[in-house]
């Protein structure tokens, strides 16, 4: 059988066979307007001219390698240790489709038991699924779980949950059918939780990456028979205490950071684990430990059939895939790291965020909006709108952080405000640069605005 | 004739206590569905329609729903089967009941089939 496209010769038997004379006899119901009277494409190209055109579009693109960049709120740029792509990039893994079968796919499944092994280490809790798309589907797939698990139909979100995980997690409610309330964490870490929450959703660090009190609003959610889901950045767990540790009953987070590329957004990898009595609900795959016929240590894949072969649509989720070559670039990346090396690359971020917070803030006009402590990111207020401020830093070649205005345009609290955001790749010399021009554009200003009698200020 | 026991055609047992009913799963059904692995059993409290989806029954094979035979509140489950399921496989008339309702009217109970119907039943589904 020949895999070529289709000759003039089978067109014409086909066109034969249905009666019609002509290829544009099928498309007479759609009006002429419509038709396309073809297309301005220019002559092709040799490999090499090919070649050159690609490299100076990419010449155009703003790269990270080449540039300081503050941008974060949920994706970073942080090292890939070449051993990442190696391996993840061997055939076995690369080009094999739905691997599961366990007579045959033995090398991937103990990928993923590896996987959610340093999952439930890096969490503190006891079961951890295959992984899942991003941290976004995660916080609706664990709002899923609580629903069920507590036969309630509401959950309660803190408005400093990421505006993207908000935003899924209210896509996910509509289609299911349940409420997403959304409320402020007050003074003194309260929130108005009542006994119709099947959850209480905080993400740790928060948006604007503030450490956030999580075992008194684990009490808190408890107290009212609410399941306690945390939304973690898995690279502070080198540092900051585990959800298990503070009482969450899952826990849920993007899984980019451990060493996965930015890639404009995707694959990312989401991941999800919980406490043993919520295992049964856990969405996707999950690959288990046993023993052969012979003794031999194996993997398969356990509690799936449950879930999506016989459950149906009385299925907590219906998610049947998960991101398995992100997973084991993950898994790589921290078998690599290790325990010493996770907390190095925390206290990297850690560092530099603070050591970049009391620069910039000290620049005259400028302060730190988010309250201490904070991990990696923080709020800056500026002394013009934040959009000016990324275009003047993009004039020296410096990519600024996350307008917050775009995303909390009724907050007067963080009007003017940029999220900074850093990771172990943020050099001193990048924030020092950033601190310069911030402190040449509040320079210029006064210069431009403030000569007396010309124009200035009332 | 209230304290025989009964059987609903979703296979489960009732055999009333007094004022209440206790709730188990068929031998026959137990044996359909093999060994048993994991229950999801409601909480105490719940209000149950005939018909109404009680919890569900996991084995190795399958995993099943189970469904109230009567109407009634749920007074109480049988908690021994969250850490030994396999009370249910071993004595599904006995230690492998599921829960105890309170009827909403103990004459339900006399609309569900004897054994010897039960049997019957059960034999023409299987075939």
């Amino acid at each position: 059988m020949s895999y070529l496209s289709h000759t003039d010769a089978e067109r014409r038997r086909m066109l034969q066979a249905i009666g019609v004379d002509r290829l544009e006899d099928l498309y007479e119901d759609v009006p002429q307007g419509l038709r396309l009277s073809g297309l301005d494409v220019p002559a092709g190209l040799s490999e090499v001219e090919v070649l050159r055109l690609m490299q100076s579009k990419a010449a155009e693109n703003l790269d990270l390698e080449t540039r300081p960049s503050f941008l974060g709120g949920g994706a970073y740029f942080g090292y890939v240790p070449a051993a990442v792509g190696a391996i993840t990039g061997r055939a076995e893994f690369y080009t094999s489709y739905t691997p599961y079968q366990p007579e045959v796919s033995q090398g991937t499944l103990q990928v993923i038991y590896e996987f959610q092994s340093m999952i439930c280490l890096l969490t503190g809790l006891d079961v951890a699924n295959a992984s899942l798309y991003d941290g976004a589907t995660a916080v609706a797939e664990a709002a899923s779980m609580a629903l069920n698990a507590t036969g309630r139909n509401r959950v309660l979100v803190p408005d400093t949950l990421s505006p993207e995980y908000r935003r899924v997690l209210s896509t996910y409610a509509e289609g299911i059918g349940y409420d997403v309330d959304v409320g402020p964490i007050v003074e003194g870490g309260q929130l108005d939780v009542t006994e119709e929450h099947a959850a209480v959703i905080v993400q740790n660090p928060d948006f604007l990456g503030s450490v956030v009190a999580m075992e008194k609003l684990a009490t808190l959610a408890h107290s009212h028979g609410a399941l306690f889901i945390a939304v973690v950045d898995p690279i502070s767990l080198g540092i900051l205490k585990p959800p298990g540790e503070y009482g969450a009953d899952i826990a849920v987070g993007e899984g980019q950071n451990l060493g996965g590329w930015l890639s404009y957004g995707g694959p990312y990898l989401g991941f999800i684990a919980s406490t043993p009595n919520l295992q049964r609900r856990l969405p996707g795959r999950i690959a288990g430990a046993t023993v052969d016929d012979r003794g031999n240590p194996a993997y398969v894949l356990t509690l799936q059939t449950r879930e999506q072969h016989i459950r149906r649509e009385r299925a907590t989720s219906n998610i049947c895939t998960n991101e398995a070559l992100v997973a084991l670039g993950a898994t790589v990346y921290m078998a690599l790291l290790g325990k010493e090396g996770l907390r190095e690359v925390a206290e990297h971020a850690l560092q530099k965020a603070h050591y970049a917070a009391d620069r910039m803030g000290a620049v005259p006009g400028f302060g730190v909006a988010t309250p201490s402590p904070f991990f990696r990111e923080f709020a800056l207020r500026c002394p013009v709108p934040a959009e000016e401020v990324n275009r003047f830093l993009l004039s020296r070649d410096i990519l600024g952080g996350l307008d917050l205005s775009r995303i909390y345009p009724d907050n007067a609290s963080l009007r003017d405000c940029l999220l900074l955001g850093m990771t172990e790749m943020t050099t001193r010399n990048d924030i020092d640069a950033c601190v310069s021009a911030l402190t040449d554009m509040v320079a210029a200003r006064s210069t431009t605005r403030e000569p007396a009698g010309v124009g200035g200020r009332a | 004739m209230g304290e025989e026991r009964r059987y609903s055609r979703s296979h489960e047992w009732v055999i009333r206590e007094g004022d209440s009913a206790r709730v188990g799963v068929s031998e026959f059904a137990v044996e359909q569905l093999g060994d048993v692995v994991y229950l999801e059993l409601p909480a105490v409290g719940k209000q149950l329609n005939r018909g109404d989806v009680i919890g569900d029954i996991e084995s190795v094979k399958a995993v099943s729903q189970l469904y109230a035979p009567i109407s009634g509140e749920v007074i109480a489950v049988n908690e021994e089967l969250e850490a030994h399921p396999e009370l249910v496989n071993e004595d599904p008339l006995g230690k492998g009941w599921i829960v105890v309702l309170q009827p909403v009217d103990l004459g339900d109970i006399d609309t569900l089939m004897f054994k010897a119907d039960y049997d019957r039943f059960a034999a023409e589904e299987q075939a």
